[in-house]
């Protein structure tokens, strides 16, 4: 198990470090740097020659790739152009926010597509099975950001009932303990559900398929034989076998999960990530937008390193197939 | 096999991308020009079905009435606000015209925005999966023939590029880039080719020790006719299906981007960029919202159900 973790560690920091040269060389050896769009905005060439020294620009491409890498091994990741902050004190600001969206979302996305798996799986090929398989498929289909705006146009405006953005309210911005929990939770329903709605489709699409199989195997049979109910068989039984490649598949899903919560921060004024790297990329705030994207990258490889623990955690087959 | 005989979500998905793709093709013959911009102030977000009279000007500019009256002088245009009156040589024409999805702030016909919408948005998704077929099918195939340390650099490469959520990249990419249709067309494909790489990956290595495959190379066949003639029209299934859910990722990134404002450029309309729109008056017009996400959603449904079939037309007896 440990010479299994140490190689899964090893592959992890390899991506990681990869990824952190690739966002370098992308802005590196783009055509055109920063400056140049300034000479667009009318900016003379002497104050261009200017930023190009304060932003370093100036310095050769490997002396600047040595401080990029140096620099996120030790935690920094250099100084905003927009807003002149440390960029990795930004991210610490934003980064909870987000894994506390993603969460709620994935809670959601879970809950309700083992609910549906579990109601089409009862009877398949019935009329509420192919009901909801139309149903699942649509939530597969739709794009993040029309969900968002819909649930926007419906529950926060022609019916009031949920803030339209923001996650706390001015007032619920002061207040501490429970009123400022309850006012979180107001603000969280609409983006929360978002998620969750364009989640829940690939969920419950991939567990009635394993639902199904499991379903046709020897002990599932073995369990109704014993008398126990068709209900019963299929949760007690069958799920907890079906659900355990969807650890793997909810671990390589992390990156939509975060690609979508980007669009839903932006449409619900959420302070996350996707909406920090967002504003930087309308402002072309290189190093705002390298660091979010690196420091996101990270915490998906370390979550779909959690996924494969979990899995060897939960499979021993994982762990004593000699190890992937 | 016939029509009949193939798999009815086969049949659904090309029926469903088949009718989309024809109407938006058919887009500037069914409806008129989406650049057109009618008044604002007597045409602006006009809901669907709304009739007015379209009156061209003699400068070029159109303004809408919801009835015109021929005086003996010229015409008097009932409206919002004031009825107006103009001199009959300031009009060129006076035209009824049935604006069947509304219209959106500017006074642009919504179904003609949408149709034209389907024609970027379409091609720059078909586009963009070509790129990635081609260069993940290239990529593919010689990492899985060639094994050893171009395998491994190729195959650490991917998995990297699908750690990175891939919005964050695209922003990154649309920021630094200047975002011209061909850029944001490379960018899609360049960022969707490491699935099809490690699937015609897979196929190679299970391929390459089989018998006709050692035959060939038996009897000299260059690596690259042995590629081509023997191991890609056997990767040719999973391939197909691997492409048809890769058409609805490409569309529904396209769409993202466009609808963050680093896609499609402005004056050409793409059903991202019109959610967007929409977005601007929420509250106010909900079919601008609401019809561009419908075609997204019907495109991306009719690829997963042709995925879903070609997967049934190689496996007939699953």
């Amino acid at each position: 198990m440990a010479r299994w973790l140490l190689r899964r560690l090893a592959a992890a920091a390899l991506i990681v470090w990869l990824v952190a040269t690739a966002t370098f060389l992308l802005v590196a050896f783009a055509p055109g740097d920063i400056t140049q769009r300034l000479a667009e905005a009318r900016v003379p060439p002497h104050a261009r020659e200017q930023w190009r020294r304060a932003f370093g620009l100036d310095r050769p491409v490997w002396t600047r790739y040595a401080e990029w890498i140096g620099g996120a091994l030790r935690g920094d990741l250099s100084t905003s152009w927009t807003t002149y902050r440390p960029v990795a004190v930004m991210i610490g600001e934003a980064l909870p926010n987000t894994i506390f969206l993603a969460a709620a979302g994935l809670l959601l996305e879970l809950l309700g597509g083992v609910a549906i798996a579990l109601r089409q799986a009862r009877r398949p090929f019935g009329a509420s099975d192919r009901v909801l398989t139309l149903a699942t498929l649509t939530a597969f289909a739709m794009p993040t950001f029309w969900v968002a705006l819909l649930l926007a146009e419906v529950f926060a405006y022609r019916l009031p009932v949920f803030p339209p953005s923001h996650m706390h309210s001015p007032a619920g911005e002061l207040a501490t303990g429970w009123q400022r929990l309850t006012d979180l939770a107001h603000h969280s329903v609409l983006p929360v559900l978002a998620i969750g709605l364009t989640g829940v489709g690939a969920i419950a699409r991939y567990l009635r398929g394993s639902l199904l199989d499991e379903r046709g195997q020897a002990y599932v049979l073995a369990a109704r034989a014993r008398g126990c109910s068709a209900r019963r068989a299929l949760r007690v039984h069958a799920l907890p076998n079906a659900l355990l490649p969807l650890i793997t598949v909810l671990g390589l899903s992390l990156p939509f999960l975060v690609s979508g919560s980007l669009v839903i921060e932006v449409v619900f004024s959420w302070p996350g990530m996707g909406q920090l790297v967002y504003s930087a990329a309308l402002a072309r705030d290189v190093p705002t937008l390298m660091g979010g994207t690196l420091v996101i990258t990270v915490a998906v490889v370390l979550g779909n390193l959690m996924a494969d623990v979990a899995y060897a955690v939960v499979d021993p087959r994982v762990r004593l197939g000699g190890g992937v | 096999m016939s029509w009949r005989g193939l798999p009815a979500r086969f049949r659904h998905g090309i029926i469903l991308l088949g009718a989309l793709t024809g109407a938006c093709i058919a887009g500037p013959w069914l409806s008129g020009d989406p650049t057109i911009i009618v008044e604002p102030a007597q045409a602006g977000l006009l809901p669907p079905l709304s009739q007015r009279w379209v009156v061209e000007l003699r400068d070029g500019s159109r303004t809408a009435a919801q009835a015109a009256q021929r005086t003996e002088t010229g015409w008097v245009l009932f409206g919002r606000g004031e009825p107006r009156a103009l001199p009959a040589g300031a009009v060129v024409s006076v035209q009824r015209q049935v604006f069947w999805l509304g219209t959106d702030t500017l006074g642009r016909d919504v179904l003609a925005r949408l149709l034209w919408g389907g024609r970027v948005s379409l091609a720059v998704g078909l586009v963009a999966l070509l790129v990635a077929v081609v260069v993940g099918t290239s990529l593919g195939l010689l990492a899985g023939w060639h094994g050893g340390l171009l395998d491994s650099v190729l195959m650490r490469l991917a998995d990297a590029l699908l750690a990175i959520p891939a919005l964050f990249l695209l922003l990154l990419m649309a920021a630094s880039l200047r975002p011209s249709l061909t850029v944001l067309i490379l960018m899609l494909g360049g960022l969707s080719w490491m699935g099809v790489a490690r699937l015609v990956r897979g196929q190679v290595l299970s391929l390459k020790e089989r018998e006709f495959v050692l035959a060939a190379r038996g009897i000299g066949a260059s690596p690259l006719r042995i590629a081509l003639v023997h191991l890609l029209p056997n990767t040719l299934t999973p391939l197909s299906q691997d492409a048809a859910l890769r058409l609805g990722d490409l569309i529904l990134a396209e769409a993202s981007l466009s609808f963050l404002g680093f896609g499609v450029a402005p004056p050409l309309p793409s059903w991202g960029g019109m959610v967007a729109e929409g977005g601007e008056v929420l509250g106010t017009a909900w079919w601008l919202i609401l019809l561009p996400g419908v075609a997204v959603t019907a495109v991306v449904i009719g690829a997963a159900l042709l995925a879903d079939g070609l997967g049934e037309v190689a496996r007939p007896e699953g």
